[in-house]
């Protein structure tokens, strides 16, 4: 039965396909590097649909190039820091993602997030967390700590890498000293500014691209997220991603239909499609990330499925936080402290 | 005879060749593993992994990369002919001439691209042009060649400017004199004087607007990426050797047009 | 008499006129394209920088002068107390140091070039040249990566280094500013050979020959008949290494791994994760102000030198 059903959907996709100019387009715009395109293939093979992709490198472009207005995109995906953003500023549709009839293959976690309660508006991408990368052969201590990269031992000096993300960066240390990310706990943040100072001069740089440095061993720690550090392990098998048990950051990127989209539901089949575990592997198979789609495991590489870097070890999983955007007032010391600490 | 010899002596700087081809090599040395890692193996652009056309098949089939690539180099070709012809007529409006009201203010006007950084154009940009894309609904190119040509004005005036502020008017004034008519003039006496000078002018300006990134991340509208806002919206996540494939083979090709106008130029010289 | 003396200076003056004319005719087009996306999105901004900081990015349409007092005053975040703003004057003088040094390396490098090229026999010119430009058919952030991988520890240059025995341990320049003096020279280095070039390629070697036959030696031949006739040449060129080096952002991040700003860095961080934009904004204008400043004082001297040498 099921088999007959496939191959009716597979026969009719093939005709639409054959239509395809007729069955509209979408325009997606997405981080770069991070569409699967076997994926998009996939879907325009299914669909017809035309898919156009368009790249952006930050959460603060996409936001400034949306909220500009006359931007052309259907879908974006921002991360759950910034959609409650784009959502006060009225810049998302309600695509009603929680009546698609795939958002039964979300996993219940995924179902209520805070960003958005009851999940009518995002559809889930793939998530990830911010820890610290080691090369065990040259330190082989306790690395599930920021301590490594703001009290780092004497063999990692000199050869610590910290991503440039202002956010990332304060939010850690703060967690590292005791708070909560965000926090506007003025006596905390002067600790955080001067341990930041402190620690810098021990660091090599603040970059990105740290796979191939890993690789190439000209880097021994990093903060920097998951995915790199899955992909940076495959390269250097002395490579482990830990998960700072004083507290980490999650985040998680999420399809969203724009106000001002002009293919609505050419968007809303997008949105279904990638809720389907065999195209969320797709996905993840791609960027190395985790999705939240229950059943995508097995559509995924076999190394992936198991590794502790996309499947969060049990004992750390209490650890790890979604925060949101800071508020204005605290955005304002972030950027006074990230300006001392690079001047 | 003699005196080629005579002139080649007297053009001789000591240690100016040794300084200048010491330069073409540094020019040309980090293009080396750039070339090299585009045939890895592996997937990426500092380990070497073993020899592989993988990259060049990954950057043919990559629809995204491959367009991205073409829409640079015509961006860039429009947006540079544009630049170079509003420059040099700008040039021939702010030298060689007697001081004139405004000409300060045009000369800083032609100027202030090169003086704004980026972003700031950027984001003044997006503003002004969404309120065009959605009055008009109009989304093409426009946007992207006209911004574009707009911070290359600078680049193609400099020089352009250079070469004009010491000709001499004599050769101009012996043409009015015996009747050419001004545009005869310019056509016959004076472009031709400036054409290195345009040249100059136009090739930067070529190479400028392909290297634009964060205006073009700023303006471009669904489906215009360009070879930089492609690598840009890369770098967070870790750059592919397919990158090194396509501009190598984007060398490939300046190389071969550059050999191809070689052979005209000795063609038409013969 | 006095009648065609008047005759005179009204036909002179109706040359000069015309002469305007043509030349605000000429400047028309190039005016027009740079105030629609130059000049004109530069107003924005300037309103931008009297508004209050949107919270999330972008403007409040509220009138405040905090943004201009933020350039020059740091009030600290956790005492309130003012002092002068000394992250943005060390970020200023790093930057104008880096982009003199790139300048001065790009003209010791690219002169004797434009020289060289220059030279060479009329009809293979224009291959020289293009072969100054055929590397910038990679895009900036292609040369930059290629500069990392060639200074990096296991690089192109330090194996040469130690293999011939020059140092016995890999020079640690990535992520230093020799790095991104280095970069910077790299990515503006045509834009110094092409302009010399330019006014270079007429230059006339009589007066070379002149000079010598009056024996000058090379190096007085350099200075007194050369140089001062392919000045404009070199003006133009370090112009256009200079300014664009001062508000350079691709190179000094990749380069200088991130861990220093300069101008362009910090005005950027304004506009993204520091969602600043009046800051952003005010900050942009005063490197405006004070570049344009640099540069109109220089026109004006060069025009009344030009004016006083033709009279």
């Amino acid at each position: 039965m099921k088999l007959a059903y496939q191959s009716l959907l597979a026969g009719v996709a093939l005709t639409v396909s054959s239509l395809a100019l007729a069955a509209g387009e979408l325009n997606l715009y997405n981080w770069g590097n991070y569409t699967s395109p076997k994926l998009i293939e996939k879907f325009e093979a299914e669909t017809g649909i035309k898919v156009t992709i368009t790249d952006y490198d930050s959460n603060e472009t996409a936001l400034a190039k949306v909220r500009a207005g006359g931007h052309g995109f259907d879908l974006a995906v921002p991360s759950h820091s910034h959609l409650p953003i784009w959502m006060s500023e009225g810049l998302i549709a309600n695509a009603r993602v929680d009546q698609m009839p795939n958002f039964k293959n979300v996993a219940k976690e995924w179902r209520n997030p805070d960003w958005d309660p009851g999940r009518q508006y995002s559809a889930p991408w793939q998530w990830g967390s911010v820890g610290v990368m080691v090369d065990t052969s040259v330190y082989n201590g306790d690395i599930n700590t920021f301590g490594i990269i703001l009290d780092p031992p004497e063999e990692l000096i000199g050869k610590i890498n910290v991503a440039p993300e202002m956010n990332d960066v304060i939010s850690s240390a703060l967690l590292y000293l005791g708070g909560e990310a965000c926090s506007g706990d003025k006596e905390l943040l002067r600790k955080v500014r001067d341990k930041l100072v402190e620690a810098k001069p021990k660091w090599k740089s603040m970059d990105y691209g740290v796979i191939e440095k890993f690789a190439g061993r000209d880097l021994a720690a990093s903060l920097y997220w998951n995915g790199a550090a899955f992909r940076a392990r495959l390269k250097n098998p002395d490579v482990r991603y830990g998960y700072p048990v004083e507290g980490y950051s999650l985040w998680a990127d999420a399809v969203v239909l724009l106000k001002d989209a002009k293919n609505v539901e050419e968007a809303k089949t997008f949105m279904n499609f990638i809720m389907a575990p065999e195209n969320a592997g797709l996905m993840s198979e791609f960027a190395r990330y985790a999705n939240s789609i229950v059943g995508s495991e097995a559509f995924m590489p076999e190394d992936m499925a198991t590794a502790p870097e996309v499947v969060v070890p049990e004992e750390f999983i209490g650890a790890g936080k979604f925060y949101p955007t800071c508020s204005p007032e605290v955005q304002k010391m972030y950027t006074a402290i990230w300006t001392e600490l690079q001047k | 005879m003699i005196l080629r010899r005579r002139s080649f002596v007297i053009k001789r700087m000591p240690g100016f060749t040794l300084l200048a081809l010491a330069c073409f090599f540094a020019l040309y040395m980090p293009l080396a593993p750039l070339v090299v890692y585009s045939f890895n193996e592996g997937n990426n652009i500092a380990l070497w992994e073993g020899f592989s056309l993988r990259w060049y098949q990954a950057a043919w089939e990559n629809q995204l990369v491959q367009s991205a690539a073409i829409r640079s180099i015509v961006v860039a070709t429009i947006a540079s002919i544009i630049a170079t012809v509003l420059a040099t007529m700008v040039a021939l409006a702010t030298t060689r001439t007697r001081p004139y009201r405004g000409q300060t203010i045009i000369y800083a006007m032609v100027n202030q691209p090169l003086v704004v950084p980026e972003i700031v154009t950027a984001v003044a940009l997006l503003i002004l042009f969404a309120l065009i894309k959605q009055a008009t609904n109009y989304h093409g190119y426009a946007y992207l060649v006209i911004a574009h040509s707009a911070f290359c004005i600078p680049f193609a005036y400099l020089p352009i400017r250079a070469r004009l502020e010491g000709m001499d008017r004599v050769l101009e004034t012996a043409a009015a004199d015996l009747y050419a008519t001004p545009w005869r003039a310019f056509k016959r006496v004076t472009l031709p004087l400036m054409l290195p000078g345009i040249f100059a002018g136009a090739m930067l300006a070529f190479v400028i607007s392909l290297d634009d990134v964060v205006i073009t991340e700023f303006v471009k509208s669904a489906g215009q990426d360009t070879l930089p806002t492609y690598m840009l919206g890369q770098l967070r996540r870790s750059i592919t050797p397919e990158i090194n494939a396509i501009s190598t083979v984007l060398l490939g090709i300046s190389v071969l047009m550059v050999t191809l106008i070689f052979f005209l130029s000795r063609k038409k010289t013969a | 008499m006095s009648k065609t003396l008047a005759q005179q200076e009204s036909l002179e003056a109706q040359a000069q006129r015309k002469e305007v004319k043509r030349n605000l005719l000429l400047s028309t087009p190039a005016l027009i394209v740079l105030i629609c996306a130059a000049s004109g999105p530069l107003l924005i901004m300037v309103v931008f920088s009297f508004l209050t900081s949107g919270d999330y990015g972008g403007v409040k349409w509220e009138w405040s002068t905090e943004a201009w007092f933020q350039v020059a005053f740091y009030r600290d975040i956790f005492d309130d107390t003012v002092s002068i703003a000394d992250a943005h004057l060390s970020i200023l003088w790093r930057s104008v140091r880096l982009s003199f040094l790139t300048t001065l390396t790009a003209f010791v490098l690219g002169f004797p070039t434009a020289y060289f090229i220059a030279t060479r026999p009329p009809e293979t010119r224009n291959i020289w040249l293009f072969l100054v430009t055929i590397p910038f058919w990679t895009n900036l952030l292609i040369r930059t990566f290629a500069i990392l991988e060639i200074i990096r520890n296991q690089g192109v240059v330090n194996t040469f280094l130690l293999m011939i025995g020059a140092i016995d341990q890999p020079l640690d320049m990535l992520y230093t500013d020799i790095a991104i003096l280095l970069g910077m020279t790299y990515v503006y280095i045509p834009l110094m050979i092409l302009p010399i070039y330019a006014s270079m390629e007429r230059f006339d070697f009589k007066l070379v020959e002149a000079a010598y036959d009056l024996y000058a030696s090379r190096w007085k031949v350099m200075k007194r008949v050369i140089l001062p006739l392919v000045k404009p040449g070199v003006v133009a060129g370090s112009i256009l290494v200079f300014i664009p080096s001062l508000g350079a952002y691709v190179t000094p991040r990749v380069l200088g791994g991130g861990k220093n700003l300069m101008l362009g860095n910090l005005i950027e961080l304004q506009f993204g994760q520091g969602r600043n934009w009046p800051l952003g904004a005010a900050l942009s204008l005063t490197l405006l102000a004070i570049v344009m400043i640099a540069l109109i004082v220089y026109v004006r001297s060069a025009q009344k030198q030009g004016a006083t040498h033709d009279s």
